[in-house]
């Protein structure tokens, strides 16, 4: 088990050559062992006296041999008054993957060990620096890979989730508050009218509530992207869709295995919307998504999905097959892409319509010629940025985590309103009401419960 | 010569705090000796003349479950008693009543003298006895001021409000305890010398009156209960039902206020003459007038203090205003217009712990097999300390024999509540117990005292087998009954939807159990009757427990899932000699705190004041490793 209070140090840059790179040490000695490789140019000054919040040009040396290795900044900020609360200085190196990982490696033999995955954040967290939700906003900082993404994280970070979910909070305990005392004093204080009031306050929190949870989707999207799949019959032309697609992205960001799935995600941009197309093993092999990866698991799929692209062969009469397809995915978001219109077309719009029995979008398209992707583009645009995705949208929740204790205070809060309803006396409101208020606790790290840490802190990056 | 004297426990107090301790030890078989400043003092109500009330009389029922004998004395000295909260569900019913206080005294005094193993003595306590050095005090008996010594394997210091106390209205002072009695003045010395950290608090009391002088057609009657519910579990309402002396209630007024606002620098709360704490929730009249200043009357309840006694209790004034103040400024409430007090209200001062001085045993962690309960700890109130008391008593005499100590959780009992409170957080005024301080009040119930804790009563040795076996049984009954009204259905026929429209119920629209229609808010137990000829005949404490099961199922079960919760951080435990300075990532104050009060489980630390669900997940994940 690692120790919870080591000096740590990481390369927090990124492991990219770029213009300078930037190593964070953090701990109880992490001055003494910096000042072993690092030594101020202005020669009378011993960098070991260095004042917190001050900068010094140094040569970074290795002392064994007297090497240099590099120059740059050494700035110290001592604790608590740091990023992790602890004792904290940052090299700025010249930059270079191979300089910066040649004083990491410095470091680690004086007495660092390498941090690990998150480790700065959770540090920051232990020692009450930030809360839980700015933890989770650092995480998504680091993990943004676009602009929306950041800027949602970094107002997280800002703690405007924070400030929300506390005023929330208020409010709920604001009027458990004064049931308890009325509960306790039934001679001095009176609970007439309490329960009309009550159940404004519930409703208008439920209503935030609510607001935060269906953010979590659009957060989500921002963050991972919109999840994707191509559906259709074999031979329809998936495969060349999704060709098609990730020659047209602007930049294919990574093969991504995910987290909770097993398939493999394609991430690319389209049109500024970010899309995680759902790689089932059978689009590319079998051409068949149903067969291949069988219906319970296609179904799976198509449940999480964000978005359906349904390819539809043109050149064939819609069989019972397609009935099958357009059963499964008649509630989700659905593009319909009529392929192969380079052929003749044995397919209309209006039969298509009947298959979903309400107005869907159709694309005309050949794959083989690249046509109507101007128009998939658009279409795509309008469905994920109706004005709705745009930066001045309210705060967004984009973890999972956050979103379940939200769900939890929100089904506490609607059993208040039930009780309320019911007429149940008033002191078991405070059941549901303390619960809501635990559930909310938890989604900014308030309320202590011992899975949490690990939750949270499982998955972050080296590096901050 | 002095007298020099061994017994197994001694017990120092003789308040409500010492009597349950006293009795629990020397019903446990202990040699068990109980000293009084005063022996007319026994059981003493110095102030209000009731038992329970909200949560307090949760607490009186579990002592009874415990196989205390608060509840049993209370039934045989009531003068008065009601359920409270009645309109309110089950969990924040409670029951008070209002005691003859000299009876309650009289009473309390015969029962410990007919216990065996028990020996009562006038004396006060001014030294302990103490051996060991600083890392491993233990306690060996007491001085009496006459010198004498006792020697003990365990003593219990039940001391009140006694330590130092001085009683102040006006500019008049006296260093007594209540009512006149005795205050001890070295006692308070003798425990700063082990380095346990003491608090000063304050409380008051209001006057006493005449009621020969009191006009009671001004005033509302606040009568008893017709059917009445007894504290003791022992007990059957009819076999306790008397004819009941009613409350009185009235209002202060404008003029009542002008008197004290005129008079505000004359109080020595207001003057600067008492600095010591009192309690927010039990105010003196002052502070109410001037807190809350846009009030236009405060409540006023005349209380008997006694059948054969004209003397009565004026609630919620007490008061620390000079003598002629208190004159004027009863002599404004309606219906006291000629009244004479027959005695003063006063504040009073006292020492007492810091209550994070001790094990949640109730054991001072600096001194080994010294105990303390009640308003010793910090607390306030006859019930708080009678439910320490009880704990107490239990856990010296365990302790003794070499077992472990009974410690009730906070999802056990109130009883466990408040002496989770008082030994981790730290309180800066009197304790008192509250239903808002119950996380999981809808279990802790005063009509499920008995099933929560009878067990351990029993397990203990304090209650006997025959009590034992007939809450078996009665628990057998409520499991059946429960069962059965799950199980029977009933259709939608004629007969039931006549029955349904009867009640103003809703027509069936397919069958379902009986325990489904009892969770109609329109109907419940009795009022299916009709509906399910088959039913046994069952008493009423059976039917209640019943009736409550299925009806507050839903509530029941999400409760349920919150003491799951609550248990799982509850039961980890911090290891006895861990070191805060070896746990780096704590934040000082945290630090600080946790070295200074030493919790037993992680549960524990959460709920320390200072120590933030960081410093908790540090602290795990110390332990874990």
């Amino acid at each position: 088990m690692i120790k919870e209070n080591d000096t740590i140090a990481a390369i927090c840059s990124g492991l990219t050559n770029s213009g300078i790179s930037i190593i964070r040490v953090s701990g109880e000695d992490a001055l003494k062992v910096v000042v072993k490789i690092a030594f101020a140019k202005r020669e009378d000054f011993d960098l070991i006296n260095t004042k917190t919040y001050t900068a010094h040009l140094c040569k970074i040396v290795d002392p064994k041999d007297g090497t240099l290795i590099d120059e740059g900044l050494v700035l110290y900020m001592k604790g608590p008054k740091s990023y992790t609360g602890e004792d904290v200085v940052e090299l700025q190196l010249h930059g270079g993957v191979f300089v910066a990982n040649k004083v990491l490696n410095l470091l680690l033999k004086y007495g660092c060990r390498l941090a690990e995955p998150g480790e700065y954040t959770k540090r920051a967290f232990l020692n009450g620096k930030i809360d839980m939700a700015m933890a989770e906003a650092v995480m998504n900082v680091i993990q943004a890979d676009n602009d929306r993404a950041l800027n949602i994280s970094i107002r997280q970070l800002d703690g405007e989730l924070s400030d929300k979910i506390r005023n929330l909070r208020e409010r709920i305990i604001h009027e458990n508050a004064y049931l308890e005392y009325a509960l306790d004093d039934p001679e001095h204080v009176s609970l007439d009218g309490f329960k009309d009031k009550l159940l404004l306050i519930v409703d208008d929190v439920l209503v935030e509530i609510k607001c935060l949870i269906d953010s979590y989707n659009e957060g989500r999207i921002v963050n991972e992207g919109v999840r994707t799949v191509i559906v259709g019959k074999p031979n329809a032309g998936k495969s060349s869709l999704l060709n098609v697609l990730l020659k047209e992205e602007r930049a294919i960001v990574t093969d991504v295995a995910g987290t909770t799935r097993d398939t493999l995600e394609e991430k690319a941009v389209i049109g500024g919307v970010p899309l995680n197309i759902v790689d089932t093993a059978g689009i590319r092999d079998t051409d068949d998504v149903v067969e291949s990866i069988g219906v319970d698991k296609a179904k799976n799929e198509i449940d999480k999905a964000d978005l359906i692209i349904y390819v539809v062969d043109g050149s064939v009469k819609l069989s019972e097959e397609d009935r099958e397809i357009a059963e499964f995915i008649k509630n989700k978001n659905v593009i319909v892409i009529l392929n192969k219109c380079d052929l003749d077309l044995q397919v209309t719009f209006d039969d298509i319509k009947m298959l979903f029995d309400k107005d869907i979008s159709i694309i005309e398209s050949s794959m083989k010629d690249n046509e109507g992707i101007d128009e998939f583009i658009k279409v795509l645009k309008d469905m994920f940025f109706k004005g709705e995705i745009d930066t001045n949208h309210d705060i967004i929740i984009a973890n999972e985590r956050q979103k379940d204790a939200l769900i939890r205070s929100f089904d506490s809060l609607t059993n208040v309103k039930d009780s309320i309803n019911a007429d149940v006396s008033e002191d078991f409101y405070t059941i549901d009401l303390l619960e809501a208020y635990e559930a909310l606790g938890d989604v900014i790290g308030e309320s202590y419960s011992d899975d949490l840490l690990d939750k949270v802190f499982s998955d972050f990056c080296v590096g901050k | 010569m002095v007298v020099k004297e061994t017994y197994d426990v001694i017990v120092v107090g003789a308040g409500h705090a010492g009597c349950e301790a006293a009795l629990a030890s020397s019903r446990l078989g202990l040699n068990t000796i109980m000293f009084t400043v005063s022996m007319s003092s026994i059981a003493f109500m110095p102030c209000n003349p009731h038992i329970g009330g909200s949560s307090k009389g949760h607490l009186v029922r579990e002592i009874d479950a415990l196989g205390g004998e608060m509840g049993k004395n209370i039934d045989k000295t009531y003068l008065q008693s009601r359920m409270l909260n009645k309109s309110k569900g089950p969990a924040v019913h409670s029951l008070r009543a209002q005691a003859d206080k000299e009876r309650y005294s009289e009473e309390m005094r015969r029962t410990l003298q007919h216990t065996d193993n028990l020996t009562l003595r006038q004396g006060e306590v001014k030294e302990l006895i103490i051996d060991g050095d600083e890392s491993n005090y233990s306690i060996k008996g007491v001085i009496l001021t006459s010198n004498a010594e006792y020697y003990a394997d365990a003593v219990i210091l039940c001391t009140g409000t006694y330590l130092n106390a001085r009683c102040v209205y006006g500019d008049v002072s006296e260093n007594t305890g209540p009512n006149g009695l005795k205050a001890a003045n070295f006692l308070t010395d003798s425990l700063l010398k082990y380095g346990i950290k003491m608090n000063r608090f304050k409380t008051g009391t209001p006057a006493r009156i005449d009621g020969r002088t009191v006009d009671f057609s001004k005033m509302e009657e606040q009568p008893g209960d017709e059917m009445v519910v007894p504290f003791s579990f022992d007990n059957i309402g009819k076999d306790i039902s008397r004819e009941q002396i009613s409350c009185w209630l009235t209002y202060t007024n404008e003029e009542t206020h002008k008197i004290i606002r005129d008079n505000i620098d004359r109080s020595p709360l207001y003057n600067g003459d008492i600095e010591s704490t009192g309690p927010r929730y039990c105010p003196s009249i002052e502070s109410k007038v001037m807190t809350f200043a846009d009030k236009e009357r405060h409540h006023v309840f005349i209380e008997p203090e006694g059948e054969f006694t004209t003397e009565m209790y004026v609630g919620d004034m007490s008061s620390s205003l000079p003598e002629d103040v208190q004159f004027q400024m009863y002599r404004t409430v309606p219906g006291l217009e000629n009244v004479k007090i027959t005695r003063n209200a006063y504040a009073i001062e006292y020492d007492c712990i810091a209550g994070t001085e001790l094990k949640a045993s109730l054991e001072f962690k600096r001194i080994k097999n010294l105990f303390s309960a009640g308003q010793f700890n910090g607390s306030s109130g006859y019930e708080e300390a009678a439910a320490q008391g009880i704990i107490a008593g239990i856990n010296a005499a365990r302790k003794i024999k070499g077992l472990e100590p009974v410690v009730l959780k906070r999802s056990e009992a109130y009883i466990g509540v408040l002496i989770d409170d008082l030994v981790t957080k730290e309180t800066n005024e009197p304790y008192r117990m509250m239903t808002s301080r119950a996380e999981y009040r809808l279990f802790l119930r005063q009509d499920n005292a008995d099933i929560r804790l009878s067990k351990i009563g029993h397990e203990v040795g304090l209650i006997d087998d025959d009590r034992y076996n007939a809450l078996l049984d009665k628990e057998a009954k409520i499991e059946a009954e429960v069962n059965r009204l799950k199980n029977v259905m009933v259709g939608a026929n004629k007969n039931m939807q006549d029955f349904l429209a009867s009640k103003n119920s809703s027509p069936l629209k397919t069958a379902c159990s009986l325990a489904d229609l009892m969770k109609r808010p329109e109907l419940d137990y009795d009022s299916i009757a009709p509906i399910d000829p088959d039913r046994e005949k069952l008493s009423d404490v059976v039917k209640e427990q019943v009736y409550i099961n299925i009806k507050y199922e839903g509530y029941i079960e999400r409760q349920s899932k919150q003491i799951k919760h609550f248990l799982k951080m509850e039961n980890k435990k911090i290891p006895v000699d861990i070191d805060y300075d070896d746990v780096e990532s704590l934040r000082i104050e945290a630090r600080e705190k946790l070295k200074a009060i030493r919790p037993e489980t992680l549960g524990m630390a959460s709920r320390i004041q200072g120590v933030s669900p960081a410093d908790c997940a540090v602290l795990e994940v110390y332990i874990r490793r």
